[in-house]
């Protein structure tokens, strides 16, 4: 998602760090879900308005609505008349369920196809798992 | 909804020389549309119609509900700033104090805040003020009016980056305050693009797109790679443009792709990159007058 954008994109979005692909809200709304997963908007807490989101992501303010009502359908948000917008119940952990269930294709399946081209084997592939989370466990260098 | 700004069939003709041909679109009240299109397309034209400055020979033009034509309700309801407007021999807090009297919605803090923001000096002449300093006055009158019409054509001509991306805020902010109905005609589209929830792409005097800017994106795919994997994906599909080097090859895809799409050009290794709303304009805006047809529906 945070691929550095290409050459003659926008200001706009290279400033707030969006990337072109996906429609503007998918995006947004792909951001806000972010956070919620890695826990930096925490289940009942207020999310930004329409209008801060705007101002931030330098967007048109209908495709900030449209970004926040995507996470409501979703059940993600909850609107509390008057005051605004919230982090639902439960949002967590249905995020990092759908995340985990999308790893699974996004990651592993490709990983396994390229591993077979290569002419490697599940048990090749466990290994080099293996040897790569020792990486990762503090004792590189 | 009555539709902010109709037109039905507009038509300008200057000496047998089309600069409208049978235009015919509306925007919807409280929107920020983008008018792209080459240098002679037309874009000033179609605006300086709407505003009532010049006259369509053929068609109608309907403005918050009315002929914008010595109408001076809608007029006062309406503000156009042009790429390099003029001024009368005036100092800077004289033209925004003139233009404060024309329009009912005006906002003194709003003006006052932006004359400081672009650092305008409101003593001095406007005819002696830099190029980009003119621009910046024309978008604090543009924005300080708050019409329920506004009405861009290049506004930033000769102005830097910092103050552009000050009037893309500036321009947010109010707008979301205040929404009114917006059309921003602006060569540079990318910069601008997250502002767009409508682009009108308009060639030679037609309009060629006409769509939400949420549906641009992903719209068309540049698919690159070995040549015979690219002939192979994009068989049965529409190509807008294909270039080639040696034995590689790189074709723009119309259409959205999905998952299955996706799965096949990785297999066959190739690289998808979603084009830019910039690239689809110049797909749909450079192309030869044949087979812009097509392009109408895409």
């Amino acid at each position: 998602m945070n691929r550095i954008t290409k050459e003659g994109a926008g200001l706009l979005q290279e400033m707030a760090g969006l990337d072109e692909g996906a429609p503007l809200f998918v995006q947004i709304a792909e951001r806000l879900a972010d956070e919620i997963a890695d826990g930096g908007l925490v289940e009942g807490a207020q999310v930004p308005s329409t209008n801060e989101l705007a101002a931030y992501y330098r967007i048109n303010p209908a495709t900030a609505a449209k970004g926040i009502s995507m996470l409501t359908d979703e059940g993600l948000l909850e609107k509390r008349r008057g005051i605004g917008m919230f982090v639902a119940a439960g949002a967590r952990d249905r995020l990092l369920a759908d995340r985990r269930k999308r790893f699974a294709e996004r990651y592993v399946e490709p990983l396994v196809a390229e591993a077979a081209r290569l002419g490697m084997d599940a048990n090749d592939l466990v290994a080099l798992i293996r040897e790569a989370s020792h990486g990762q466990g503090g004792t590189t260098l | 909804m009555t539709p902010a700004i109709s037109a039905a069939e507009l038509t300008r003709r200057y000496r047998g020389q089309l600069a409208l041909d049978h235009v015919t679109f509306d925007l919807e009240p409280g929107s920020i549309t983008g008018l792209l299109g080459r240098n002679g397309a037309g874009k000033t034209t179609l605006l300086r119609i709407l505003a009532g400055h010049e006259f369509a020979s053929a068609g109608t033009v309907t403005v918050l509900g009315g002929s914008p034509v010595e109408n001076e309700t809608i007029l006062r309801q309406m503000v156009f700033v042009r790429e390099d407007q003029t001024y009368p021999d005036l100092k800077v807090g004289q033209a925004v104090q003139v233009a404060s009297w024309f329009y009912p919605n005006w906002s003194h803090d709003l003006a006052g805040a932006l004359l400081e923001e672009f650092n305008l000096p409101v003593n001095r002449k406007v005819r002696k003020l830099s190029r980009g300093m003119r621009s910046a006055l024309g978008i604090v009158i543009g924005l300080a009016a708050r019409a329920e019409v506004t009405l861009f054509d290049e506004p930033y001509a000769g102005l830097d980056p910092v103050s552009r991306q000050l009037f893309y805020d500036r321009l947010l902010a109010d707008y979301a305050e205040y929404p009114r109905t917006m059309l921003l005609s602006t060569h540079l589209i990318d910069e601008a693009a997250g502002l767009f929830e409508r682009v009108v792409v308009i060639d030679r005097g037609r309009i060629v797109l006409n769509s939400a800017a949420d549906d641009l994106r992903g719209a068309a795919t540049s698919v690159s790679g070995p040549a015979i994997a690219v002939a192979e994906f994009t068989t049965g599909r529409p190509v807008w443009n294909r270039r080639r080097i040696a034995s590689q090859e790189s074709a723009v895809v119309a259409g959205t792709l999905n998952e299955t799409d996706r799965a096949r050009a990785a297999a066959l290794h190739l690289r998808l990159e979603p084009l830019t709303l910039q690239e689809v304009v110049v797909q749909v805006a450079g192309a030869p007058a044949a087979s812009q047809q097509e392009r109408t529906s895409a």
